[in-house]
């Protein structure tokens, strides 16, 4: 192989070598580093390394289609006027000329209708925001599963809960700006619930609204806080928690190589930037091939905003169904306290029980780390099913919202399947309690069947599909071990042990400060823990595998060949074959 | 149509008059015209034609197919218990008998929450005939005429009539007084126990006019006192336009609202970006290209 000298410096003598002339690239990259001192900066953070897997990139889902929402955003706001005004809507919509709609109607229609490219980039905006929404909610998912919550990373599952509770009420504010009748009926239902606040409720409407529903504040307030106050929140947030990844590494599943002090998988530049700047081109790409073929919030189908009107098929939003959907199933539950109607049927399904979720959300790390009593730092992933209680209680959750949001749809539901929406809110009050314990329980045993597989898997080895027949005329399965990486995969977890007291009562039989509460996390813990299936240990493993190979040694005989008597078997030549047993 | 070109047929303009040719086709045009109104049904199916005949046949045909529910004069069955088999039909009407068994409704196929609309049993002459007899047993409302629900052409004064405001006003009544029920895009909505608002998109006009003067089923009776003609004619035109109008967003997902919209959020959007994350994930950055010299890494790096 020849080598090509020109690229090699010209001397390494006396005489010093001359550089090559800079790239413009490089001279360009270097005007920038003399005046703002990236270089240095960059040099590490460019070399980043992130390890890849399909579920790390949920959460890049939701970061693009925010780019999405921020550009189609922008260009919305050149055209809409958020004012309540009444005026004669005389754009190019037939059917709704000469009607009196408020201008943040009218400029929707004509963003619609009258806006080269409107149309497109509203549907763009509505399809990126219930796709910011539901990839939050899956990152969320993954990160959950995986046990990604875990130390050092609690306070950016926060961040990423509040952002989850920021994105959704930004859909809020942003679906009821056009003042149509659909999100008209949203606006109305929420100041409903703000009534139904006991004591202040009716001084928070009035506060909302600028006096009585609907009055003419609500929608430029509704503007400033979906194009300003909320979007740098989120931002704000964004920038945190991306920061907080940069800071803490991101997670890596386990295997050979890859430990909890280092990360395994390539860095941002070139393969990561390649990866990421793609898959913003494919989110958007996507979102706008929705946005182009799909139909969104048709407003000129519901006209303008009238308190005298409603229309079958008036739901929230996706992310607002299930809140919706308990609202829908509760029963109506009021009491009278000092003459007062206090509406149990709006405030548990909406001002109670949404906010004790968020609540039971953002604690999940915390009450597990309190469980099970770990304060190390975690930087590899956990499969689900080796933490079958974890497991089991987000799916517990999934079965509740995926209950609640069900029963949201429920007139759909009824037309679309042919039932009685009296009996699907019927089964649905009885479900949302039932179908969670069910689930509990079948995810947590599912997954520790899951962990006697993998266990059988490191004792035994993997099933071959080759089934043998002893003398006595039973069969079985032949088990091959499994490579040393795969077995090194399943068995890097730790050996958990359930969380005891140290001691309950000191040595006069006083009893420690806490004790109750540590009887409680004992019980859980031991509940958490108690029928996980552990990685088998070094002599287990060793003796499985001295028992395999004395097994092995048994048919070793046999590999290759044929099994004895297939000799004769009419399909072979058999000069000079004989009967195997006949060797020995 | 030799006898209309002129230049090809030169020896019959010398033979007959210039306008004869024209005289012939209008001839013939109001010959075939005659026949096709005196002969067609639908010249018939004008309600003051009806006669002592159509009202004997239309009672056979109620003997026959409707008075097991309905009695043998129209009077109603009762059950034991002193519910309704078949409701009384002494002061339903025609127009309520051409909406139920035109639109296949009735006769009924099961017993159920709701009638469904079918394939109608009987002949267009049949529905004539069984509305004639149902109406010689009490009042109600008659068949209405095309003229009842169409928009016209001019005003009565002779000015041109504005059918865009027509339609404007017709989709403010169908906002208020229609879907609530039958939903923004008259796709339909449920109603309690069972019950729907069927859709009503590709309804004749003549059934829903029907609908709206007798209130079949669930649905509210739109009296002329409560929606004049004019509005329940604007109504009609308004949904007539919804079905006629594009989808100016693209495909409609059935215009069901948030929900069926959050499905396709779901599992287009976020099912179609997973399917590219798990795609991209697949990838390394293996190289298939084989340089001179160059390191041939076989299979992923990681």
């Amino acid at each position: 192989m020849s080598i090509d000298t020109s690229r090699v410096a010209d001397s390494n003598t006396t005489n010093a070598a001359t550089p090559k002339k800079p790239a413009k690239a490089g001279a360009v990259a270097n005007w920038a580093d003399e005046r703002l001192g990236l270089g240095s900066m960059m040099k590490k953070n460019l070399r980043k390394v992130f390890p890849d897997h399909w579920s790390f990139m949920l959460g890049e889902i939701a970061l693009w289609s925010f780019v999405v929402l921020l550009l189609t955003g922008v260009f919305l706001t050149l055209f809409f006027d958020p004012s309540m005004a009444e005026i004669d809507y005389q754009g190019s919509y037939d059917p709704l000329r000469g009607v009196e709609m408020s201008r943040s109607m009218a400029s929707t229609l004509d963003i619609s209708f009258d806006v080269r490219g409107g149309l497109l980039m509203r549907q763009m905006h509505h399809w990126a925001a219930m796709i910011f929404i539901a990839s939050m909610m899956i990152h969320m998912m993954r990160v959950y599963f995986t046990g990604a919550f875990r130390k050092p990373r609690e306070l950016n599952w926060v961040i990423g809960c509040l952002l989850l509770l920021l994105g959704t009420l930004e859909g809020f504010t942003g679906y009821s700006l056009p003042d149509d009748l659909l999100s008209g009926t949203g606006v109305r239902a929420a100041d409903g619930f703000l009534k139904a606040t006991p004591v202040v409720g009716s001084y928070m409407s009035f506060f909302l609204f600028g006096g009585e529903f609907p009055g003419d504040s609500i929608i430029p307030r509704l503007y400033t806080i979906h194009i300003l106050l909320i979007p740098g929140l989120l931002l704000g947030l964004i920038a945190a928690h991306m920061l907080l990844l940069v800071y803490h590494k991101h997670t890596q599943w386990p295997g050979p190589g890859r430990t909890e002090e280092n990360v395994v998988g390539f860095p941002m530049l070139p393969v990561y930037a390649a990866k990421a700047g793609g898959f913003f081109f494919i989110v958007f790409g996507a979102t706008a091939v929705m946005g182009g073929l799909l139909t969104i919030n048709p407003v000129w189908k519901f006209g303008p905003y009238d308190p005298t009107k409603v229309t079958a098929g008036s739901q929230p939003d996706w992310y607002m169904g299930w809140p919706d959907g308990l609202l829908r199933i509760i029963p109506g539950w009021e009491t009278t306290l000092f003459g007062e109607p206090i509406s149990w049927n709006i405030m548990l399904p909406i001002l109670i029980v949404p906010p004790l979720m968020l609540t039971v959300l953002i604690l999940l790390p915390f009450i597990e780390a309190w469980i099970t009593g770990d304060k190390r730092e975690h930087h590899l992933l956990e499969r689900p099913r080796n933490a079958p209680t974890r497991t089991a209680v987000m799916v517990s959750l999934m079965t509740f919202y995926g209950l609640a949001w069900a029963a949201g749809g429920n007139d759909i539901i009824a037309i679309k399947l042919d039932l009685s929406i009296n009996q699907i809110t019927y089964f649905m009050r009885g479900a949302v309690f039932i179908g969670p314990a069910i689930a509990f329980y079948i995810t947590r045993r599912w997954c520790i069947s899951l962990q006697r597989h993998d266990e059988g898997k490191l004792l035994h080895g993997y099933e071959t599909g080759i089934i043998m027949r002893s003398a006595e005329g039973g069969y079985s399965e032949r088990h091959l071990p499994i490579s040393e990486a795969e077995a090194y995969t399943l068995t890097a977890r730790d050996r958990e042990v359930p969380w005891t007291p140290t001691a309950t009562t000191d040595e006069n039989g006083v009893a420690a400060p806490g004790g109750r509460l540590d009887g409680i996390r004992s019980k859980l813990s031991t509940l958490m823990y108690a029928d996980n299936i552990q990685k088998p240990t070094a002599a287990e493993l060793e003796e499985a595998h001295h028992h395999a190979e004395h097994e092995h040694a048994l048919t070793a005989a046999l590999d290759g060949h044929s099994a004895d008597g297939h000799q004769f078997d009419g399909h072979h030549a058999v000069e000079g074959e004989t009967l195997r047993g006949e060797d020995h | 149509m030799r006898f209309l070109n002129r230049s090809a047929g030169r020896l019959s303009r010398h033979r007959r008059a210039p306008l004869a040719g024209l005289v012939v086709l209008l001839l013939g045009l109001l010959f075939t015209g005659g026949l096709y109104s005196a002969f067609s049904p639908g010249a018939q199916a004008d309600e003051t034609s009806t006669t002592a005949e159509d009202i004997q046949s239309g009672k056979e045909l109620f003997i026959n197919g409707c008075s097991f529910c309905h009695g043998q004069n129209g009077e109603g069955v009762l059950t034991e218990n002193g519910t309704q088999y078949g409701p009384a039909l002494t002061d339903v009407g025609a127009a309520s008998v051409d909406f139920q068994v035109g639109t296949g409704r009735m006769p009924l196929a099961q017993p159920g929450q709701q009638a469904v609309r079918k394939p109608a049993i009987y002949t267009d002459e049949e529905i004539r005939q069984l509305a004639a007899y149902v109406d010689s047993l009490g009042t109600g409302p008659a068949i209405p005429t095309e003229a009842d629900y169409t928009l016209p052409e001019t005003n009565e004064d002779g000015s041109a009539f504005d059918r865009e405001a027509a339609i404007s006003r017709g989709g403010q009544i169908f906002l208020t007084n229609c879907t609530a029920c039958h939903n923004f895009s008259g796709s339909g909505g449920a109603m309690p126990r069972g019950g729907f608002a069927p859709p009503i998109l590709d309804v004749d006009s003549k059934y829903i006019y029907e609908a709206l003067l007798t209130g079949p089923q669930s649905m509210p009776t739109f009296s002329n006192g409560n929606l004049t003609p004019d509005e329940k004619r604007d109504v009609i035109a308004y949904i007539r336009t919804l079905e006629e109008q594009p989808t100016y967003g693209g495909f409609g997902l059935g215009a069901l609202g948030p929900v069926a919209e959050g499905l396709f959020a779901w599992v287009v959007g976020i099912g179609g970006l997973l399917g590219f994350a798990i795609w991209i994930a697949a990838h390394t950055t293996r190289s298939t290209k084989s340089k001179p010299g160059a390191i041939v890494e076989q299979g992923d790096l990681t």
